[in-house]
This record gives structure tokens, C-alpha cells and sequence, in this order.
């Protein structure tokens, strides 16, 4: 246990799991293309906007050039065989070139989620044992009633209700946007003031979950033989909180981790709409409603890896939390 | 023990303490200094507008700016406060041909693109035949439809040749022009132009984060003289309530709004509201095909029996007025005398004298027809939907039963030959490009034009002969004919045009609004021609 990091099973396992993926991305772009080509969305709808009194041919005829040909299997073969060879194809909603798209957008979405996922899952951390460890106190009664109210606040909510307070009645922090108005260098410092608020707003829409299982599996630890017999034997109480009850508390919040990925997702996309952040939400939003083929795979395809990676490191973490699960038998 | 039971509470209280700062002083310090103090970055020769729709492309090849006031762009003509043509990148007004096919425009000379290259006629040449090839995915061709040819006489004059008489060609020809040299040799649909537009246009594009905004900056060497308001940021922000909130955070300056958020900078110094009139019309189509729709004597009890001034007091607020037909009231081509008022008498007697008789709870029919059909919004559109189940409500006043459904334009577009629709569009430029569309039975059903299977001969002759002829005289009395026809014979009902709504701070001089299209956005608003704004003193 103590002789480091069993770094030869953490990797076959990551291998596995590398393994693994091929299919599993392959089939869900499958699945991607079958629900699209299904979907009643027309892509010359959203392409041409309303309002506009356009003729069946030239519609017929923009439909033709948008629209690919052959059934969704085949569009789906002639994707992945030029995706394979690193060419992702040209979104036609956003008249830009998928890289492009992504490679301009992905970046700030991942900081967002990033920033605020590790604050979900610290915050969470140390609300639930500050909770666990007096059940049925105030802090304990406060916390708790508060992660249930979250829970129910739909992000949109918490993400106009901060806006007003923080934006308007203090005037402390900028409402939206990634730079101030008007300027169009981003700083380090810019970059921080606009991004304590969507990151709060998302962090605050996953707290509850990681708040209430860290309390729960906490408590649960502290009524535990390990944890009875460690205060039988006088070890002083801040050991057992954090050395014997948190570890095996936290066993739970592990697997939470990889669960939450796709709420983070959609939960970023609500933000991101209303704190204008430029993330990737208004390219899904366009590339699903548009039918676009080629946007819609690739970033499906993204939110697939990040669910993988997502599991993958839940459950290297459980492992090394664990000692009784081996990474080889995962 | 003591202790932990000590910093327990210590945590809690400062927990609660947090709870209650957060709730408690509102109104403090900040409302006192009376709301848009510290405005954006405070500096007047700077705008920040908050806009709803991000266009998704600012290449002019795949239809950016294609109404005027595109800001980076010129066309070779541009449209004043009162929407009449004046030459922009052309020296003056086309001179047209007597047969009306010819169109000849000379060119502004020295005038350059902002990457220091000379416009010159083969970008006109360049950007016209590119929007009108096959290849490209330019939604708005039918605009064009009637240009045969284009061609440069040398680098300052370009002809163009139209395969028929078409009156309003020239105000057709705002459309920006796209630099030959930045946008030539790459994939039109798809190529960096779109995001890194080269125009000759009084501002240029300093940056474009997609989703967040888009970042103008005053054209040094801009042919018309360097704008005033230095930097013009476009935040693009779609939903209302956070425009509004950001707004009032003095976030932003300016912002497109329903005028019930409008409503609440009524009161706030150093706030002005604009409504622009607009030829944006809502109006519900009452298709030939259906049995119910298809008579003249429904068609007119129902023009009568629909309340339009409460329509535009309760729906809405005051901000907007009655339509009569595509042609706002507030046009120059409006048929004076041929407003219609609120009658439901009027209505009943005509549809018993037609044989639409009451039976069961109030619904009329005529020889086993009832009196009903089903009424179509598109889902998720408010202003819509309101409209829809007032016009229901007015219409069971009268024994006619309709059913108001939502669906998607893709559901909607397959029932309308049978059911109506709630329509919404209309561009003010002029007469032809909404009620050739709409009211022609050439192009009943074609398309997204004539939704309602309108047809009535005497229209469309009197729509052709409008087209053809170049008198504005003759066109006037044309459109009188086509309007006071249509009263007669109303294929649709005309409900509303929609004011568009946007609230701005108060820092400069010379801001007014032109009469607005459906679309509007980037273009439209008081920010239509911020070009030319002064900083007030």
C-alpha cells in the first residue's frame, strides 16, 4: 500500500479500457447518424432562417447540396473512413470546417467544465464532512436542506439569479462574456473575473450531488467496525474523520464522478447560453437542429470520450482508494 | 469536545451570515447613482450592443447584410432613414435603360477594401455572379431572380442585364460587396472568408469570438470619413431576460427587447426606447383548399370579426399597429381608406346571408360543413401563439370553431393546404417583394411563397403590371388596386405589424430608426447607421 502507485495495473487497464472505446465510439456515432436521419428536422429550415419567401427550387436545390447522399449507414461509412484519416469534413450550418469549429470553441468549454467540476467535487467534499460529522446539527440541517434546494434549481435559474446579484445589485462581477465589452484582449485577470460566475453557477448545479453522497458515505463509514475500533483505540478524532472515515466515504463519490460527466455537459450548454461564454452549446444546439452530419458526429463523438475518460478515472481513483479492488480485475 | 461544538456553530453562523447578506441590502450604495454610470467601459466613441441571433457567417456570398447596413460592407447602394436609395459605392442611382432591362452603375473611384486593395468592378462583377452560381449555397437567389448578366465596362461601371422588366431591381442592389481578391480561389460555403470578412464598409472586423460576440473597430480609411463611435462590439446574447439583466448591469448599451422588459427602463434617466415601425406582419393564411378557408364570405366575416387594436394593446403593449394587409399603415404605399374596423355584427350578417347557419353550441355550418379548421404556430414562438388563440377566440365570437395546434415548420409545411398557419415576415424595401410572394397563384404553394394558395386574377395582373412598370405613379395605383382587391377577397388575415423594440443609453446624437424587415438584428435597430453618430457633448 505504501510502496507507491501500482502504475503497471493502472496502465493495462487504461489500455483495456483504450481498447474498449473503438467500439463503443464507433457505435454511438452509428446510433448518432441513424437518430439524425430519422429526426424530422429539415436542415434548409434552420439553414435559410425565416421570414425569407424562397422558391421550392431553390430550396430543392440547397437541400440536394446540404443533405448527403445514400442511405444513414452509408453516410455513416464515408464519415468514419475520412474521420479515421483526420478529415472531420465541413460543417454546413456554421460555414466553417469542423476543426475550425471545434478548435475555437472546445477550449473555453473545457476550462469552464473543468474549473467548476473541481469545485463541485472540493466543495462537496468538505460541505459533506462538515455535515457527517454532527448529523442532525445546524451546519448539518443548513447544508443539507440547502443541497436538496439546489438540486430541484434548475441551472438556468441559479445562473439568472446570480447575474442579478452579483452583476447588478454589488456590481461585483461582469454578467457574461469572456472579455469586458468593448476590449478584445484576453487577460489572465479579465479571464478570471468572467469566469468566477458561469463556473460558480455550474459548480453550484453539481454541488448537492457530491454534498449529499460524501455526507451520506461518511456517515455511513463513521458507524463502521474500522472506524469504531480506530476510536476505541483513542485515536484522536480529526484522524478518523479524515484518515479512516472520508477514505472509505469517498469509495461511493468515485463512481459519482464518471456519472455526473454528461449532467456536466448539458449543464455547461444551459451556462454557457446565458453567460454568452463562447463554448461549444451554440454549435450543438445549430449542428442538431440543422441536421448537420458532420459537426453533430464530431461532437458526439467529443462528448463520448469525455464520458470514457470520465469513468476511466473514477475508477483508477477507486482503486487506489480501495486496497481490496485490484485495477487488474476491473 | 466544547471546541468542535464551537467551531460548528461558528461555521453555521457564518454560513447563515452569508444567507443573509446575500438577501438583504439591495438597495443600497448602487441605485443611488442612478443606473448606467459606469456604462461598458464608459467611453462614448464605443458601443456595446446586445444582439439575439449570431449570424453564422459575414461573408455577404452566403447572404450577411444582404438587406443593407451589413457595417463591414457596402453596397452599390444603401438605404436612408425613410428607406429611400442612395448611392454608396456607386457615384449615383443606376441609370435604367427604357425597356427596363439595362442597369448601368458607376463606381466610386480610390475607394479600397480594408486590406488595402482598390474596389473595383470586377468585385461587383465577382460577388453578383458567385451568389448566383449553382454551386453556391445562397439562400436568397429568388431575389435575384431576374439578373440574366452581369459585366464591368471597364473598372468603373458594371451593367447589369435582366431577363425581364423588373421595377424595384435597384433595391435589390444594397447587397454587399465581397473583395474578389480575399474571397476568390476558396470554398465559398466553407472558406475562411466567412469568418474573416474583407469589406469596404465603414467599420472592420477586429475580432469574432463565436457565441460571445463580435468585435468591430472604425475604418481609418473608410471612403465616407472615419465613424465617430470608434468600436462597436456586438454581444451576442439570445435569451431576453439576461439582455435585459445585462442591460441594466450597464454591461452592454444597447439591446433588442419585448416590450414587456422594455417596459422597465420606461422610467430610468439616461434610457431612451425606440420603437421602430416595421413591415413585420403577422398574419394567418386561409387556404383555397379548404371547403371552410376557401369562401369569400368566411374569408370577410373573419377580416371583421378579429379585434386588431386589442391585439396590439394586449399582445403587443402598445408596441406595434392593426395590419390591413403586407403594407404597413405607416408605408407610402399604403391604399389609404382601406383600413377595416372591428365589426362581429357586420361579420354574423354576412356569413347568414352566405348560409353559414348556427347549430350546435354556436358553430355555424352550411350544408353539413361546419365552420372549422385548424390553426397552425410555429412551437416555442410566444408572440405567435398569443396571436393565434386570440384570433381562435375572435372567431368563436362568430360561430367559427378553430383549433390552435403547435408544431415544427416541418410538421406545419404539410398541412398547409388544408390548414392555416400563422405567418410572420415582410420586408419594407417595397411593395413587390412581400405581395408578389405572398398573393401571386403563380407561386401559390411554391416554396415557402404564397402559403395560403391565394389566387385572384385581378392581383395578379395587377402584380405583374407593378413590376413591369417603372412609373411610380402607375406602380402607386397598381398596389391601391391589389390592396382594396384583396380587402375584398381576403386570403389571409392581416392581424398585426409588430413594432421591433430596442432601449439604448442616452450618449448620443443623431440616432433614429429606418422602417425595420422581419429579420432584423445586427443590421436594424437604432445602430443602422451608427456610422454616422455623434458623441454628445
Amino acid at each position: 500500500m505504501t510502496a507507491g502507485l501500482p502504475w503497471g495495473a493502472m496502465a493495462r487497464l487504461t489500455g483495456r479500457r483504450l481498447l474498449a472505446a473503438v467500439p463503443v465510439l464507433a457505435l454511438v456515432t452509428f446510433g448518432m447518424f441513424a437518430v439524425a436521419a430519422a429526426s424530422p428536422f429539415d436542415p434548409v429550415r434552420q439553414y435559410v432562417g425565416s421570414g425569407v419567401g424562397a422558391s421550392a427550387e431553390t430550396l430543392d436545390r440547397l437541400r440536394a447540396d446540404l443533405g448527403a447522399d445514400g442511405s444513414f449507414a452509408e453516410q455513416w461509412w464515408t464519415w468514419l473512413r475520412s474521420a479515421v484519416g483526420g478529415d472531420l469534413g465541413s460543417s454546413l450550418s456554421l460555414r466553417q470546417p469542423v476543426t475550425q469549429v471545434i478548435a475555437e470553441r472546445l477550449g473555453w468549454s473545457v476550462l469552464l467544465c473543468t474549473v467548476a467540476f473541481v469545485a463541485a467535487v472540493l466543495g462537496g467534499t468538505v460541505l459533506g464532512v462538515a455535515a457527517a460529522r454532527r448529523p442532525g446539527r445546524l451546519l448539518d440541517r443548513t447544508v443539507s436542506s440547502l443541497g436538496y434546494t439546489l438540486q430541484a434549481a434548475p441551472p438556468f435559474w441559479i445562473a439568472l439569479l446570480a447575474i442579478w446579484l452579483f452583476a447588478i445589485q454589488f456590481d461585483l462581477l461582469p454578467a457574461g462574456g469572456l472579455t469586458d465589452p468593448g476590449s478584445d484582449a484576453v487577460t489572465a485577470g479579465g479571464l478570471l473575473r468572467h469566469l468566477i460566475l458561469p463556473a460558480t453557477v455550474l459548480a453550484i448545479s453539481q454541488l448537492p450531488w457530491f454534498v449529499l453522497y460524501v455526507r451520506q458515505g461518511v456517515l455511513d463509514a463513521l458507524r463502521e467496525d474500522p472506524v469504531r475500533g480506530a476510536r476505541a483505540r483513542g485515536l484522536d478524532e480529526r484522524t478518523v474523520l479524515l484518515g479512516h472515515a472520508l477514505r472509505s466515504g469517498l469509495l461511493p463519490v468515485l463512481t459519482l464522478i464518471g456519472t455526473r460527466i454528461p449532467e456536466l455537459i448539458t449543464g455547461a450548454l444551459l451556462v454557457e447560453t446565458v453567460f454568452s461564454w463562447p463554448g461549444i452549446a451554440s454549435a450543438t444546439v445549430r449542428a442538431a437542429t440543422a441536421s448537420d452530419f458532420p459537426l453533430l458526429a464530431a461532437l458526439t463523438v467529443l462528448s463520448a470520450i469525455a464520458v470514457l475518460v470520465g469513468n476511466l478515472l473514477a475508477d483508477l481513483l477507486y482503486g487506489l482508494a480501495d486496497p481490496r479492488v485490484s485495477h487488474d480485475e476491473m | 469536545m466544547t471546541v468542535r461544538t464551537l467551531r460548528t456553530t461558528l461555521a453555521a453562523t457564518v454560513a447563515l451570515l452569508a444567507l443573509a447578506a446575500c438577501s438583504a441590502p439591495s438597495d443600497g450604495e448602487d441605485d443611488g447613482g442612478g443606473g448606467g454610470d459606469t456604462g461598458g467601459d464608459g467611453g462614448q466613441d464605443s458601443l456595446v450592443v446586445g444582439i439575439a441571433t449570431e449570424p453564422d457567417s459575414l461573408s455577404p456570398l452566403l447572404g450577411y447584410g444582404k438587406d443593407g447596413n451589413s457595417k463591414i460592407f457596402d453596397g452599390l447602394l444603401r438605404h436612408d432613414e425613410d428607406l429611400a436609395l442612395q448611392p454608396a459605392l456607386a457615384t449615383e442611382l443606376p441609370q435604367v435603360s427604357d425597356d427596363g432591362l439595362t442597369y448601368t452603375y458607376t463606381l466610386r473611384e480610390g475607394v479600397e477594401f480594408s486590406d488595402g486593395t482598390p474596389f473595383t468592378a470586377q468585385d461587383v462583377v465577382f460577388t453578383y455572379e458567385t451568389v448566383l452560381d449553382d454551386g453556391t449555397h445562397y439562400p436568397y437567389r429568388d431575389e435575384l431572380d431576374p439578373v440574366e448578366a452581369v459585366r464591368a465596362e471597364g473598372d468603373h461601371s458594371v451593367v447589369f442585364e435582366l431577363a425581364y422588366p423588373y421595377a424595384p431591381f435597384a433595391e435589390r442592389t444594397v447587397l454587399p460587396i465581397a473583395s474578389a481578391e480575399a474571397a476568390g480561389g476558396q470554398d465559398v460555403n466553407t472558406g475562411p472568408y466567412n469568418t474573416e470578412p474583407v469589406g469596404t464598409g465603414p467599420y472592420v472586423l477586429a475580432d469574432w469570438t463565436p457565441g460571445e460576440r463580435i468585435s468591430l473597430r472604425a475604418n481609418p480609411g473608410y471612403w465616407g470619413g472615419e465613424p465617430t463611435v470608434d468600436r462597436l462590439t456586438m454581444a451576442i446574447i439570445p435569451d431576453d431576460d439576461v439582455r435585459a439583466t445585462r442591460l441594466r448591469s450597464g454591461d452592454i448599451d444597447a439591446a433588442v427587447l419585448p416590450p414587456s422588459l422594455a417596459e422597465g427602463f420606461a422610467d430610468d434617466e439616461g434610457m431612451v426606447t425606440y420603437n421602430a415601425v416595421s413591415a413585420d406582419v403577422r398574419a394567418v393564411t386561409l387556404p383555397t383548399g379548404n371547403p371552410v378557408t376557401g369562401d369569400v364570405a368566411v374569408r370577410r366575416a373573419l377580416d371583421l370579426a378579429v379585434n386588431r387594436e386589442l391585439m396590439v394593446e394586449g399582445i403587443l403593449l402598445g408596441a406595434g399597429r392593426p395590419a390591413y394587409g403586407p403594407v404597413p399603415t405607416t408605408s407610402p404605399w399604403f391604399a389609404e381608406g382601406s383600413e377595416r374596423a372591428h365589426d362581429p355584427e357586420a361579420a354574423r350578417a354576412i356569413l347568414d346571408e352566405a348560409g353559414w347557419t348556427e347549430g350546435d353550441g354556436g358553430i355555424r355550418a352550411q350544408d353539413g360543413q361546419r365552420a372549422e379548421f385548424t390553426l397552425w404556430y410555429p412551437a416555442g414562438d410566444r408572440l405567435r401563439q398569443d396571436h393565434a388563440l386570440a384570433y381562435a377566440s375572435d372567431a368563436r365570437e362568430i360561430g367559427i370553431d378553430i383549433t390552435v395546434e403547435s408544431g415544427s415548420w416541418e410538421v406545419i409545411e404539410e398541412r398547409l393546404p388544408e390548414d392555416g398557419v400563422l405567418y410572420g415576415g415582410g420586408n419594407p424595401a417595397d411593395p413587390d417583394f412581400d405581395l408578389y410572394g405572398m398573393l401571386h397563384s403563380r407561386l401559390a404553394g411554391d416554396g415557402w411563397n404564397n402559403m395560403a394558395y391565394y389566387a385572384n386574377p385581378a392581383i395578379d395582373d395587377q402584380l405583374d403590371l407593378a413590376r413591369r412598370t417603372a412609373d411610380p405613379e402607375a406602380r402607386g395605383a397598381a398596389y391601391d388596386t391589389v390592396q382594396r382587391e384583396l380587402a375584398d377577397n381576403p386570403g389571409y388575415t392581416f392581424l398585426t405589424h409588430i413594432d421591433h423594440v430596442y432601449v439604448m443609453a442616452d450618449r448620443w446624437d443623431g440616432v433614429t430608426t429606418q422602417p425595420e424587415p422581419h429579420d432584423h438584428g445586427l443590421g436594424h435597430g437604432p445602430w443602422w447607421n451608427v456610422e454616422s453618430w455623434r458623441a454628445r457633448a
